[in-house]
């Protein structure tokens, strides 16, 4: 039981501080709040629009699809720096992992989700 | 307005706080992530290891306002960018400064032109102005020092009180 006192401790140790922190700042701080400086931080720029706006779910697609053949060079690249050792293996191999992917691509192409609607 | 701020005439508690949050004040200025034109460059060398402006507890350049409290307007301001300038600073959260870097930010500079804007202290109240075309890292670090100097000087005695 007597080696959980530490962990009391830092609990705490970890509610009072900012409280404390935060407490003291607050009493003491100057407050001016006006509303462009309550506005969002759009670089400078005023907001126009909210930004719980509506996208198009087609970009959705699109990440799908870059996941995919980002993975994919993430799998090339060991390959390719073991590529001495793994030899004609590891070649046919990589090509027959490459195969599958083409078609996969193929397929995504004939399906039209490349296509920007 | 806080607490304490404004509040007191100046006696022995009040200019002791104020020599606790000048040094805070003074020795933590994290300027804004903002460069305008070449003068931004001599900013950034003055911000990293060779000139090394963190020695002033000025280096952590914030990427937002809302964590900034200097705003080193480095090069030419255009009638375009000047709203932007403004709506930054309006941005920064009490108690905040600017450093005009440069000729160009301070009086136009080699552009009298329509869209030029002719000085920097027509958009935000400037404190220091470096002069320079560009300035060297060396004369916006002494800038700096010359703004902290200007910090060291601040009360939060009352307005009234603090002309006599």
């Amino acid at each position: 039981m007597a080696e959980y006192v530490p962990i009391l401790v830092f609990l705490f140790v970890a509610i009072v501080l900012p409280l404390v922190l935060i407490g003291v700042a607050a009493l003491i701080r100057p407050h001016r709040p006006d509303p462009v400086k309550l506005s969002p931080y759009e670089c400078g720029i005023e907001p126009v629009t909210d930004a719980r706006g509506r996208q198009s779910v087609h970009y959705y697609i699109i990440a799908v699809l870059f996941v995919i053949f980002d993975v994919e060079t993430v799998f090339l690249f060991p390959w390719a720096v073991r590529y001495k050792v793994l030899g004609l293996f590891g070649l046919v191999e990589m090509g027959i992992f490459l195969l599958i992917l083409v078609a996969a691509y193929v397929y995504c192409w004939k399906k039209g989700a490349l296509q920007w609607v | 307005m806080g607490l304490i701020e404004d509040r007191f005439h100046p006696n022995i508690l009040v200019t002791s706080a104020d020599k606790v949050f000048n040094w805070a004040r003074r020795s933590a200025l994290w300027p804004m992530t903002f460069g305008l034109a070449c003068c931004a460059i001599e900013m950034m060398a003055a911000g990293a290891s060779r000139f090394d402006m963190d020695r002033f507890g000025a280096g952590i350049f914030r990427a937002t306002p809302r964590q900034a409290d200097l705003l080193i307007v480095s090069g030419s301001v255009t009638e375009k960018m000047a709203p932007i300038i403004r709506r930054l600073y309006d941005q920064i959260p009490d108690p905040k400064w600017v450093i005009s870097m440069g000729i160009c930010s301070t009086a136009g500079g080699p552009f009298p032109t329509y869209s030029h804007v002719q000085g920097v202290d027509r958009v935000v109240p400037v404190d220091v102005y470096v002069p320079g075309c560009p300035p060297r890292p060396e004369a916006l670090l002494y800038g700096l020092l010359v703004l902290q100097d200007k910090i060291d000087r601040m009360t939060i005695a009352k307005r009234t009180a603090r002309a006599q």
